[in-house]
């Protein structure tokens, strides 16, 4: 994994919010709480990719039924893209990619370190998990928008709005609390 | 094209004008300054060009290998290839597989080569009904319209357009007006097809052959939708879709967006390796059914794409990304849009190469020639196809194709041209306008006379097609060849002259317009350049123009001919007229060997910029004219696509001017183009802002002739060449 210069971070947090993305850094001890706090309920997820619990208001048995009540789904990031603030979302097993896609609300777990510069080193990065045999994923990048009917409108498809918590596991700098809602 | 056609032509672009042009020239134009920006600010732009046509460039030559490697990787994970031979061959596929499953519905993201498959009416035949998710594809397949646009389908249509086909078709207790009405709306109601659909179908921008992974770039996350939530997925992609393996993405993701729209990535960049590993939702049910239950068909279509790749005009075609950006920066496409300036179903420059391609020569046919050949777009390609080249070999094999016989006794023998007898005689006249003005220039000034009569102008609308609104240009009795002997040739000699050159006595230079020679004359002989101007045939443009590929090939060995000589003796060539000289810079390179083309490209200058490398070098401006106020300039597109507007600038401001340029990019005259019937309204209506622009200016200067023609009958004043400001 690419050694998470803490530039990285700074400017993947600075292109979430050029992409109208909020987010919240933490401790790992911090991360079940802080998607606590960003969730809207009813919400449904998928098991996140930092070593935390998700919150039991998150239902993580959700049948399809469950899964279009939903005002919230919690899934994880596999990458953030500092260059972009692209969020590397799995398309699995587990069903993260419906979870991500269905509510108008998506929480996004995504470790510190697993923040890579640009889409170069992303690109290589999926070509080692394509060749791997994990090989799905999509670049999500800010929120669904179309302008097909006339003028910009956001929330299509996909969420309206879109959160991070971005749970920092490097060393030495942890809880720098920098919520922007 | 009967005079007939003409006006025919001509009444459908009016009312194009008027009705859909204003949405498409809003959005268009948003788009176009959005890449300008996006691509200017970005350092890696031209790098990541040369990378993405690379790996097109290699993936067309392997499409058989990529085809067999594709289909052993897709095949692996228990998904199905199809290699389909034509549409009806793709469609009775996508038929065959919504019956095995009886499918009801099926739910599709946006997709230009369904679009060319024509994939819904064979759908509705089998009884599937199909849904576009794709708002702008939703709102065509209402209207039953064909897109307008390569990535803007409804672009065309306004909100209120919108709003009056929704209200019409649901019928809403509330009728819907704004934007977010109407999303929402659709929102849900797409939302209900999807989850209930019993196929999804995708297109796929890029298929990864390796590993079967496909890139699917939307905006909205339809395709996403359609792709995980229905238990069958089918992805429809031409096989030049297939590029070697994941890795090879990457310049594509990072140009698509930023050429398309502006964005630095479009909010999702698929990367999916189907069938995918997403349980799926059985919405009826209730319950998650394995993801082992879904089926996936890749269905690579070929449908003539393999015959392009044999034609080597036609296959640059094919590393066609879709991103819509030629249709964007296109004056003539923002004003009139797809539904014009474009075939069965693409749009914009680029679908001359693919209807020939697709459809065929004649589905080309009837939009090629807006393509003015101005190379507006060829910067503004992703993967730097040459576009206006493919339109003007389409139209060279279109006047080949026509019905040979008609008129050749009043023009075969008359013409100097290597066309064949059946050829267009609108386009025979524009393409032989060199001999036209050679002509009329010997008989000045009863031609002109001849030509300004109304009688003389009634013929020339109903055979030629030339408008008669236009001024025809006024020959000059004296030709700048014969001014130049007349006056004892050079005043500066060759030994001791800083520099030594030759002037092109380009056409309109030589026969309408002497005094922007004169002034080039004396402009390079004030800053110690020795000067000839022998006589050296047309360059080939006005043929080219016309797709007279064969009169444009001999036009340029014949012009090679005249100026090695001068080549050989170390003088530079100097050209007065921005589009000739794109023609030795560029369009040569198709046209003479390539030694031959490289020698005179390296030897050519645009008259300003030679007059700048002057004053870099040392020569006194104070030899040159001294202006001063302001000075209203516009350029020449062909001179900014070779990058030289800046030098002109430069080298007013040096003489004491304040330069002033525009935004507004075109004139809309394009050499002949604006001259003829059935392109007139559009011409002007293309060149009005920037007449606009300038509507208060002292001076106004252009380096083109045509755009010269243009701002002065827009603007009803005279527009020089700007060498005839700076010349003492
Ligand atoms: S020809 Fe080039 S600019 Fe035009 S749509 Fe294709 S890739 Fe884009």
């Amino acid at each position: 994994m690419t050694d998470p210069a803490i530039d990285h971070v700074d400017a993947f947090r600075a292109s979430l919010e050029a992409a109208g993305v909020t987010h919240e850094t933490v401790a790992l001890g911090e991360a079940t709480a802080a998607i606590e706090r960003a969730v809207e309920e009813p919400t449904v997820g998928v098991p996140v990719h930092v070593d935390a619990s998700l919150p039991a208001s998150v239902d993580t048995e959700f049948s399809p039924s469950d899964l279009h009540a939903a005002t919230t789904g919690v899934t994880p990031a596999r990458l953030g893209v500092a260059a972009l603030g692209s969020l590397l979302v799995p398309s699995g097993e587990h069903g993260d990619e419906l979870v991500a896609l269905y509510p108008e609300r998506h929480v996004a777990v995504l470790a510190a370190s697993d923040v890579v510069p640009d889409l170069d080193a992303a690109t290589d990065w999926l070509q080692s998990e394509v060749d791997a045999g994990r090989d799905s994923y999509v670049f999500a990048t800010g929120v669904s928008a179309t302008a097909d009917m006339g003028a910009l409108v956001e929330g299509v498809h996909g969420p309206t709005n879109v959160h991070v918590v971005l749970v920092d596991d490097r060393e030495a700098t942890s809880g720098d609390d920098t919520t922007n809602a | 094209m009967s005079s007939e056609s003409r006006r025919e032509t001509a009444a459908k672009i009016r009312a194009l004008l008027d009705t859909e042009g204003p949405n498409i020239e809003a959005q268009a134009r948003d788009l176009n300054a959005g890449r300008v920006e996006a691509t200017e600010a970005f350092a890696e732009y031209e790098a990541l060009r040369s990378d993405a046509r690379r790996i097109k460039e290699d993936a067309i030559e392997r499409i058989p290998e990529l085809v067999d490697t594709v289909r052993e990787a897709v095949e692996a994970r228990g998904g199905h290839v199809y290699l389909a031979e034509d549409a009806a061959d793709a469609n009775r596929y996508v038929q065959s597989v919504c019956e095995d499953v009886d499918a009801e519905t099926l739910v599709k993201s946006k997709s230009m080569t369904t679009e060319e498959l024509e994939v819904n009416d064979a759908l509705v035949e089998a009884g599937v009904d199909p849904y576009e998710t794709d708002l702008g594809e939703f709102v065509v397949q209402l209207a039953d319209e064909s897109p307008s646009h390569l990535v803007g389908p409804a672009m065309h249509r306004s909100r209120e357009d919108i709003a009056a086909l929704l209200n019409d078709h649901f019928d809403p207790d509330e009728p819907f007006e704004s934007a977010d009405e109407m999303t929402a709306f659709v929102r849900d109601y797409l939302g209900d097809r999807i989850r209930e659909a019993d196929v999804g179908m995708t297109g796929a921008n890029f298929v990864a052959a390796d590993s079967g992974t496909m890139a699917l770039v939307t905006n909205e996350g339809n395709a996403r939708k359609c792709a995980a939530t229905p238990p069958v997925h089918v992805a429809v992609a031409g096989v030049e879709k297939l590029i070697p393996s994941v890795s090879d993405l990457e310049p594509f993701v990072a140009l698509l967006s930023k050429a398309a729209t502006g964005q630095a990535i479009s909010q999702y960049v698929s990367v999916l390796s189907p069938p995918v590993d997403t349980p799926i939702p059985d919405f009826d049910g209730d319950e998650f059914r394995p993801a082992d239950d879904r089926a996936f068909h890749l269905v690579l279509v070929d449908n003539g794409r393999m015959a392009m790749r044999e034609d080597d005009d036609l296959r640059e075609t094919l590393y066609c990304v879709r991103c819509g950006a030629c249709s964007n920066s296109c004056a003539n496409f923002q004003q009139v849009g797809g539904h014009a300036f474009g075939g069965e179903t693409y749009t914009g420059g680029i679908a001359t190469g693919w209807e020939a391609g697709v459809h065929g020569q004649d589905a080309a046919g009837e939009f090629n020639d807006l393509c003015t050949g101005c190379t507006r777009c060829v910067n503004a390609c992703p993967v730097k196809i040459d576009i206006p080249w493919i339109n003007t070999v389409v139209r060279d094999r279109i006047n080949r194709g026509d019905d040979p016989g008609r008129f050749d006794a009043l023009v075969d023998g008359l013409v100097p041209d290597e066309e064949p007898a059946g050829l267009d005689l609108q386009k025979r006249f524009f393409g032989n306008v060199h001999t036209v003005a050679r002509v009329g220039s010997a008989l000045a000034p009863v031609s002109n006379w001849l030509a300004a009569s109304a009688p003389a102008r009634a013929a020339m609308e109903r055979v030629l097609g030339v408008d008669r609104r236009r001024d025809l240009p006024q020959f000059a009795r004296e030709s700048f060849v014969d001014w130049f002997d007349d006056r004892g040739g050079a005043r500066v000699p060759e030994p001791g002259a800083a520099r030594s050159a030759v002037v092109y006595p380009d056409t309109y230079t030589n026969y309408v317009s002497p005094e922007r020679g004169k002034a080039a004359v004396r402009a390079l002989e004030a800053l110690d350049v020795h000067v000839r101007v022998p006589a050296v045939p047309g360059s080939g443009r006005a043929p080219l123009s016309q797709g007279m590929i064969a009169t444009a090939r001999s036009n340029a060995e014949h012009v090679h001919d005249a100026l090695a000589p001068h080549l050989d003796a170390g003088r530079d060539v100097v050209v007065v007229e921005p589009s000739d000289l794109a023609m030795f810079a560029s369009d040569y390179e198709r046209l003479l060997p390539a030694d031959a083309h490289e020698r005179l490209a390296d030897s050519s200058y645009e008259i300003c910029e030679y007059v700048y490398g002057r004053l870099s070098n040392d020569a006194d401006p104070g030899s040159l004219a001294a202006l001063d106020g302001d000075v209203a300039y516009h350029s020449h597109c062909q001179q900014r696509t070779l990058d030289l507007e800046a030098h002109t600038v430069a080298v007013l401001e040096t003489c004491g001017a304040t330069v002033r340029t525009s935004d507004v990019e075109c004139c809309g005259m394009a050499g002949s183009f604006g001259y003829k019937e059935q392109y007139y309204d559009l011409s002007v209506d293309v060149g009005a802002p920037l007449a606009d622009d300038f509507a208060t200016a002292d001076r106004v200067v252009a380096s083109g002739t045509s755009c010269a023609d243009q701002l002065e009958s827009l603007l009803d004043a005279r527009a020089p060449h700007p060498i005839e400001l700076i010349a003492p």
